[in-house]
């Protein structure tokens, strides 16, 4: 368990969070290697079953980023997604794994910083939260 | 169309426990449209059901399909090829999909993984709500196209009653009363005289009084 390194899955909007990440890369900001980045056309387009999927191939946690408010490109995709989340995070708690290791954020193309922030800041609150139990199963 | 919701995980786990094998089937009409049990449904359920099962250290093969229709025997059909290994079979059909696959394989047994709510319409994406009743012999050009006993509480059939308010229910400020819906729209018709007849009480064998009900089509039966 101290050795814990958790995988971490992140469906990136193409339009801001996926840009953010490359900003991190360009600004030499470092991130945890645990985040799995996943590019999405819109972070609207991330459906219920992309998310347990994840977890059902040994994700730790997953989260959806995507524009901020107001700032979709394809004008409410985000809005969408947060509601998707929401309802995902229902479902997994009915599944019986912690709701906390699904999350949405939001992240403009131009925040090289937060997108580090961000993703040290969840790999952290996984890590605490301990491996997820399917996969400990899995094992 | 006839609407659905999927039932708690929990109930559904413990139909499926004792099986290794099973059939999650949807259906592509009503329950697809009220995104209850279409092929999408049946993916994210199969998927949560895995996950459920291996955190409780068990498994499960679950085989996912989706049928055109469930509760005709034609496409019901389709299923014998494939049905031979799986142990049971959880359909996320209506109740009529269910029966017409536990009819049909008599030796499988057959779950539901939805409850059937009622015959409505879409308010808005995401919102159905009830329109019919089914009780056989319909009012809907009596009362301006506003159905009295699908929408009101108490299914009256001279109304309002005395618990409308402001054009509301008493059960519920959420719900408005079908009397003075049924109120404004003869009046936006130019109807207002035919609030005035006393309708008689209703003949309820139509509608499920009289035992379960079936049409016979002498033209088109064999």
């Amino acid at each position: 368990m101290e050795n814990f390194e958790p995988v971490i899955v992140a469906f990136c909007c193409h339009y801001c969070a996926y840009t953010a990440a490359d900003m991190a890369g360009s600004q030499r900001l470092p991130y945890p290697s645990n985040v799995k980045i996943i590019r999405v056309p819109c972070s609207g387009k991330v459906d219920a079953l992309h998310i347990t999927k994840a977890f059902e191939k040994g994700a730790d946690g997953v989260y959806v980023a995507g524009c901020l408010d107001g700032d979709c490109h394809f004008k409410n995709g985000n809005d969408k997604a947060a509601k998707l989340v929401t309802y995902v995070q229902n479902y997994l708690e009915e599944i019986g794994l912690e709701p906390e290791r699904l999350e949405m954020v939001r992240i403009s193309a131009g925040m090289g910083d937060r997108f580090a922030l961000i993703a040290t800041e969840i790999t952290e609150k996984i890590r605490k939260l301990g491996p997820s139990p399917i996969k400990t199963v899995a094992a | 169309m006839i609407t659905a919701e999927r039932k708690p995980l929990e109930e559904i786990i413990e139909y499926i426990k004792p099986f290794k094998r099973i059939l999650l089937l949807g259906c592509n009409e009503c329950v697809t449209v009220c995104a209850a049990g279409g092929r999408k449904e049946v993916g994210l359920l199969a998927s949560g059901l895995q996950l459920a099962l291996l955190k409780s250290g068990s498994s499960i093969e679950i085989r996912e399909h989706t049928l055109e229709r469930q509760c005709d025997p034609e496409y019901v059909e389709e299923l014998v090829p494939m049905i031979g290994s799986e142990e049971a079979i959880l359909s996320m059909a209506c109740g009529c999909g269910v029966q017409q696959l536990a009819t049909r394989f008599k030796d499988k047994p057959v779950f539901p993984a939805l409850n059937t709510k009622f015959m409505g319409g879409s308010l808005s994406q995401g919102v159905w709500d009830e329109r019919c009743k089914g009780c056989g012999d319909c009012l809907l050009g009596l009362t301006g196209g506003i159905c009295p006993i699908a929408k009101c509480a108490k299914q009256l059939m001279n109304g309002p009653c005395g618990g409308s308010t402001d054009g509301k229910c008493e059960i519920s400020d959420d719900v408005e009363c079908a009397w003075q819906l049924i109120w404004n729209r003869l009046k936006a018709l130019g109807q207002e005289d035919r609030f005035l007849d006393i309708m008689p009480a209703k003949d309820w064998r139509s509608g499920g009084g009289g035992g379960p009900r079936k049409i016979i089509r002498e033209d088109l039966a064999e």
